[in-house]
């Protein structure tokens, strides 16, 4: 039986398409997009005045299990991904064990495939238990089903680890994904090193030591050919320097958050530990040069880094609290509101960002619409008016910062593969 | 105002009402019997979960004299070394009715975090390298003392030089806004390494050369220089820091020739200041015994205020 969703408006970027029609789908792919009403041998779902794009994809997140179930798990991640719009996640290795043997890659895809609500791609470990030194065993991490490799939580220190990882890694065609942080001069920090934080007394984690870590890579990336991808860049100085790699032609892409492009490190004041993230909310001038090289497709992607934390966890110390803020929920509408709706940014731009752009980064199937691609497709009512409340959330974590915000558009539902994904 | 957390979120006329009110309690300090019955049947608990003798004394002494019990709990003899978290510590404390609840703690904004889950005042004692506020209260009050006829708390056209270890000072934070509420001008003064970022976007103006940032001072607080700042690689040597930022006789005489000489204390003599100015030789006018004792009256205030306020709710 085909499935119809008809009458919305798609979009997708990699079609160049904005039109009203009917989406037809069968076997779990795409079989045409067609003028409304033109197939009637089907399952119909009346999308009228609703957004149709492909499946949301988000590259980066912490889906926690196995090890941290009390945070979240791949059922209650992938539940909030898809309340979220998000057809695909790729998930991070610091997971306890670390997804760094094969065994863990494939109890990671197993798990999704009985209880995920959006596809699974795990991202393995660069080096053992992410310890930076030894060399996981990348070749078997790739064949068990691994999407990219990457030490996000604990940034490779060692230049020399870095650059044989990339060596090993460009051999397969995998990409390193990196969070970019020189730890000499971090450590102790717990917010930007800026004015806030010396008001505040809070030690501070200065930006260049991010511009370090993303220049170190990016050189490496170019003597070892390995493609690099930018993980959560927050600096000015960081995506200038994406630009700079790219205008050389060296296979570098890079990321930012949704966070980064609606706040700044004055969210801090008052302590509130759920605008503790690494890296950390930085000024507004770094602010208003993410929007702009987001703007000018610079940035390849828009990821969440989705990290929940239990509540007691956060409710801490701020030096003392462990970074992160969910995301999966708010990331859709929080870019249409203020980025969108403020006229930055396209919504063509926005889905490129959010769903062709992600797929191209890891050449994860997806972010498409052409007949013949998997059917993934997101579903959004861009009219709609909510508040952001963080007890209603389907993570198990509640560490947002932005409980309490008013937002327009909101994902109805998901296609997975074909099969319709209701929250 | 229900707490005390930081004097950048306090205002004036809040500052202002408690540094009267203090000026009008040291009467009671002169007293033979140093004891009113204002806060009769109320608790105060200190809680230390950094080690500190002068203010822990001074907040004891402060609810004593007002006839407040002090119950003292610290880090070592309590149920925080066994991994009770601040927000149920708070709460114990809540339970066992503690009527305000004073808090020194390493981390910044542990007085802050100690707020959101207490119903009860809540008093900043010290928190990290943010705030310091009944420091910063008490230096205003010695300054207002030492520096006008009147004891006035309108300190504008005075010159207030605070030098040495500013980016790990919370005493410097609170006397920022403190003072420059109050009318002051302040510079801060100090080697690069120690100054935190962005501090030319306080309300003050920053110097990294000790000539520049005393001139003409008419009050220069001295702080402490904690020895781990050269091991952290701060600092070359604390004999170069003493050479090139100690405040001495012969340094002290780019400042005024009445100016006032402060530290809260504890000093390291032959570090950041030399054993001559501590001791007042010279003729040099040292605050130091003044600031211990401006100490508990500030602190009667602070206590006086918040509690008295929550038994006007009760009241009701």
């Amino acid at each position: 039986m085909r499935l119809v969703l008809r009458g919305g408006r798609i979009i997708d970027p990699s079609q160049s398409m904005d039109r009203v029609a009917d989406v037809v789908i069968a076997d779990g792919v795409v079989e045409a997009i067609t003028d409304p009403g033109a197939v009637h041998d089907a399952e119909v779902r009346d999308v009228t005045n609703l957004l149709v794009t492909p499946g949301l994809i988000d590259i980066h997140v912490h889906l926690r299990e196995p090890g941290f179930e009390y945070k979240e798990d791949i059922e209650t991640g992938t539940r909030a991904a898809a309340a979220g719009g998000f057809t695909a996640v790729c998930c991070m290795p610091n997971t306890r064990p670390a997804i760094d043997t094969p065994a863990v890659v494939r109890q990671i895809i197993e798990r999704a495939d009985e209880v995920g609500a959006a596809r699974v791609y795990p991202i393995a470990s660069l080096t053992c238990a992410m310890a930076g030194d030894q060399l996981a065993e990348i070749a078997d991490l790739k064949a068990a089903g691994a999407c990219a490799i990457s030490d996000d939580a604990f940034p490779v220190q060692n230049a020399e680890t870095m650059r044989r990882g990339m060596e090993y890694c460009a051999q397969f065609g995998l990409t390193v994904m990196t969070h970019n942080e020189d730890q000499a001069l971090t450590r102790g920090g717990a917010m930007h090193e800026g004015y806030t934080a010396t008001v505040m007394g809070v030690p501070g984690i200065p930006a260049v030591a991010e511009d370090i870590g993303v220049a170190r890579n990016i050189l490496l990336a170019a003597l070892t050919g390995c493609r690099l991808h930018l993980l959560h860049l927050s600096t000015a100085r960081g995506v200038e320097l994406l630009r700079w790699a790219r205008e050389r032609g060296w296979p570098v892409t890079g990321e930012t958050a949704p966070h980064y492009l609606t706040l700044t490190d004055d969210a801090c004041l008052g302590y509130d530990t759920n605008a503790k993230m690494n890296p950390p909310l930085r000024t507004d001038a770094d602010r208003q040069a993410l929007i702009q090289a987001v703007a000018d497709g610079d940035v390849d992607a828009i990821a969440t880094d989705h990290a929940p934390h239990a509540p007691y966890e956060k409710e801490r110390e701020f030096d003392q609290a462990p970074f992160g803020i969910v995301g999966l929920e708010t990331a859709f509408a929080l870019v249409f509101t203020h980025l969108v709706l403020s006229g930055r940014l396209s919504l063509q731009q926005m889905i490129r960002l959010m769903s062709t752009g992600p797929a191209a980064v890891l050449g994860l199937p997806g972010g498409t619409l052409q007949p013949g691609s998997p059917a993934d497709l997101s579903v959004f009512d861009l009219d709609e008016r909510w508040v952001v409340e963080p007890t209603m959330f389907r993570s198990k974590s509640r560490n947002t910062p932005f409980g309490g915000w008013k937002l327009q558009g909101k994902a109805k539902f998901t296609v997975v593969g074909g099969r319709i994904v209701e929250d | 105002m229900h707490d005390l957390l930081s004097l950048r979120e306090t205002s004036k006329d809040d500052i202002l009402g408690i540094l009267t009110t203090a000026a009008s309690l040291k009467e009671i300090l002169r007293r033979q019997v140093k004891k009113v019955p204002t806060l009769r049947g109320r608790v105060v608990v200190t809680l230390f979960y950094e080690p500190s003798t002068r203010t822990r004394t001074s907040f004891e002494l402060a609810a004593k004299y007002m006839s407040a019990d002090a119950v003292n709990i610290s880090v070592a003899q309590s149920s925080v070394t066994k991994g009770e978290s601040l927000k149920d510590t708070i709460r114990t404390l809540q339970s066992v009715t503690a009527n305000c609840i004073v808090i020194r703690h390493s981390s910044s904004g542990a007085a802050h975090l100690a707020a959101r889950y207490a119903d009860v005042p809540v008093i900043n004692a010290g928190d990290g390298r943010h705030e310091h506020p009944t420091q910063g209260l008490l230096d205003a009050l010695t300054i207002a003392e030492a520096k006008r006829a009147d004891s006035s708390f309108d300190f504008s056209g005075l010159h207030v030089s605070i030098v040495g270890d500013l980016a790990h000072s919370r005493v410097a934070r609170s006397n920022v806004w403190c003072l420059t509420r109050l009318g002051a001008q302040v510079r801060w003064c100090g080697p690069a390494t120690l100054l935190p970022a962005d501090a030319d976007r306080l309300p003050i103006s920053v110097h990294t050369d000790l000539e520049e940032g005393i001139r003409d001072a008419d009050v220069v607080m001295v702080l402490r220089l904690q020895t781990e700042r050269q091991e952290k690689g701060l600092l070359p040597s604390l004999r170069e820091y003493a050479r090139v930022w100690g405040v001495n006789l012969r340094t002290l005489r780019w400042a005024k020739p009445d100016v006032l000489v402060m530290h809260p204390g504890p000093m390291n003599r032959g570090v950041e200041i030399s054993a001559e100015v501590a001791d007042g030789a010279g003729g040099t006018r040292v605050a130091i015994e003044d600031q211990v004792r401006n100490g508990v009256a500030v602190r009667m205030a602070c206590l006086y205020l918040l509690m008295s306020g929550e038994r006007e709710e009760e009241a009701e």
